[in-house]
């Protein structure tokens, strides 16, 4: 079995209000050198077979992530 | 005959019962469809996917019941030009499965919000606003957190805009057609509001669009 990390995160561009709640209640925390905060989420595959990274590309074109809003990434692990 | 009603029913739908007297109410026969089902129940007209949290609302709302079996014959009867309206969850269903354009995503606020809107009535054309025209004013209440409609405005069929912009959506989209205009998704709950007892009939004149 492979490791593989899927990141999927909004889409440049696409309002993340959860994001600027986050760096809205950082700033109130005193943390004054925050800028832009996106939140997104990390999906851990272990996947057998031979294209592990082709596999979990295919998995978030069809379902893992919404191209309309979200942009992904694909890692492969040990 | 009488039109038959499928309601669609995925694990965590919620609003199935009011679905069902929504529909009873305007004279139609409601018959209940199970997600893991292959094929519609026989002799099914239209189809109306109800509000609730399908699959706890995990991965993305909706991502995962428009990949569930009973889809693939919500698709095969949208494209035979079958009537289909999706209510809140079951209106992320039919975007998530590519029926309708756009994504939902999380209200600007922040924060699930739960009231009466005014909705302006954006394309007389489609069925789903019978006897109103465009401009038309109708009032009926939301109850969501990922309800900001996103996407291309300019290409979508609009049907319902919200007077009153509150969740973020982009050009205020509460509600969109496809392009043949047989299938539709909102936000708004219209089968909450079909009894005068809770302050509005007006859903029963979107959920008119159901019965041919």
């Amino acid at each position: 079995m492979t490791q593989v990390i899927v990141t999927v995160m909004p889409k440049q561009g696409v309002l993340d209000p959860q994001g600027q709640a986050v760096a809205g209640a950082l700033g109130q925390l005193g943390f004054d050198g925050v800028g832009e905060v996106r939140i997104g989420k990390r999906i851990e595959l272990s996947i057998a077979g031979d294209d592990p990274a082709g596999q979990a590309r295919a998995m978030c074109e069809q379902l893992l992530a919404n191209a309309l809003i979200e942009d992904y990434t694909v890692e492969v692990g040990a | 005959m009488s039109t038959t009603v499928a309601v669609l029913r995925f694990p965590g739908t919620l609003d199935h019962d009011s679905a069902v007297r929504a529909v009873e109410g305007l004279g139609a026969t409601a018959v209940e469809a199970w997600h893991a089902d292959a094929a519609l129940p026989a002799g099914t007209d239209a189809v109306l996917l109800p509000g609730g949290f399908s699959y706890g609302d995990h991965l993305r709302c909706g991502a995962i019941a428009s990949r569930a079996p009973i889809m693939g014959a919500v698709r095969r009867h949208a494209e035979a030009g079958g009537r289909v309206v999706g209510i809140c969850n079951g209106f992320q269903v039919l975007c998530e499965a590519g029926l309708l354009p756009g994504a939902l995503r999380r209200n600007s606020t922040l924060s699930f919000v739960c009231r009466q809107m005014e909705l302006e009535v954006a394309d007389d054309e489609t069925p789903w606003t019978p006897g109103l025209e465009t401009g038309a004013v109708i009032s009926i209440p939301i109850k969501n957190n990922e309800g900001a409609w996103y996407g291309d405005a300019g290409t979508a069929r609009v049907v319902l805009r919200y007077r009153d912009n509150l969740l973020g959506s982009t050009d205020a989209v509460a509600g969109v057609a496809n392009a043949a205009g047989n299938v539709m998704g909102l936000m708004p709950h219209p089968e909450e509001a079909c009894d005068a007892l809770l302050g509005s009939t007006d859903g029963q004149i979107v959920l008119a669009g159901l019965i041919a």
